[in-house]
């Protein structure tokens, strides 16, 4: 079994390198967040219409804090769902 | 910053303004109004007609000018589908209103919104720093796509 294992692991593993997440409002100097732009405010939801978390958009929090804001008033405007199914 | 405040002096002229760094002596002050940048955005009803929505916007703005508000921009989005249905309606027109105004006066604003029937959805934000730059941006871009 032992050696089984061994032969399994022989070729190297992919150990892929982790891509680094960064803030794209940081990385594009971007100051304001519009919530009059639906379609931008989309990249930061997910299929149903759920803001998505931070961990994975790469947000930082001062900016995560202003899309959540944006996407709320854009949500009262109904230029976004407050639920939906297949957004995207 | 562009949160400044206009001051009313007795002299001839009613409105000096304090950021141009004219000195008032303060025994002539009558009272302190607080001004902003604002922007509105509201939905009015697909039902009207054209000619109609025009004649809406306009009264929100002769609203705003006769209380002593500058107009800063006006936007018609035209006939937009919403994202959910409002008042049984699938869709609205969409108009932003840029503007300057007192401070007191944006709670008179908002009840004339509430009570005018063919607005479906309204929100006012007090545009800050880098909200004020964005709009400014957003300005001269439709100015050059019209030029």
């Amino acid at each position: 079994m032992a050696q089984n294992e061994e032969i399994r692991y022989l070729t190297p593993k992919q150990t892929d390198q982790k891509k680094k997440k960064y803030c794209r409002f940081k990385k594009a100097g971007i100051k304001y967040v519009d919530y009059k732009d639906p379609e931008f405010l989309k990249k930061f939801l997910n299929e149903q219409g759920k803001i998505l978390p931070r961990r994975i958009t790469g947000t930082s929090l001062k900016f995560q804090r202003k899309v959540a804001q944006a996407v709320k008033k854009a949500r009262h405007l109904a230029l976004l769902p407050y639920v939906t199914d297949m957004m995207k | 910053m562009q949160r400044f405040v206009r001051l009313h002096v007795r002299t001839t002229d009613p409105q000096t303004d304090v950021r141009q760094g004219i000195i008032i002596n303060p025994l002539t002050l009558i009272k302190t109004i607080m001004v902003n940048h604002y922007e509105t955005v509201f939905v009015l009803t697909p039902v009207l007609s054209e000619p109609q929505m025009k004649e809406a916007v306009d009264k929100f703005e002769n609203l705003l000018t006769q209380n002593g508000g500058t107009i800063l921009n006006r936007e018609e989005w035209g006939l937009r589908k919403l994202a959910y249905p409002i008042q049984a309606k699938t869709s609205g027109f969409y108009c932003v209103l840029q503007f300057d105004v007192e401070t007191a006066f944006i709670a008179k604003l908002e009840t004339e919104f509430t009570r005018d029937e063919r607005v479906l959805r309204f929100l006012t934000t007090r545009l800050d720093k880098y909200a004020f730059e964005y709009a400014e941006k957003r300005r001269n871009h439709t100015k050059k796509e019209e030029a």
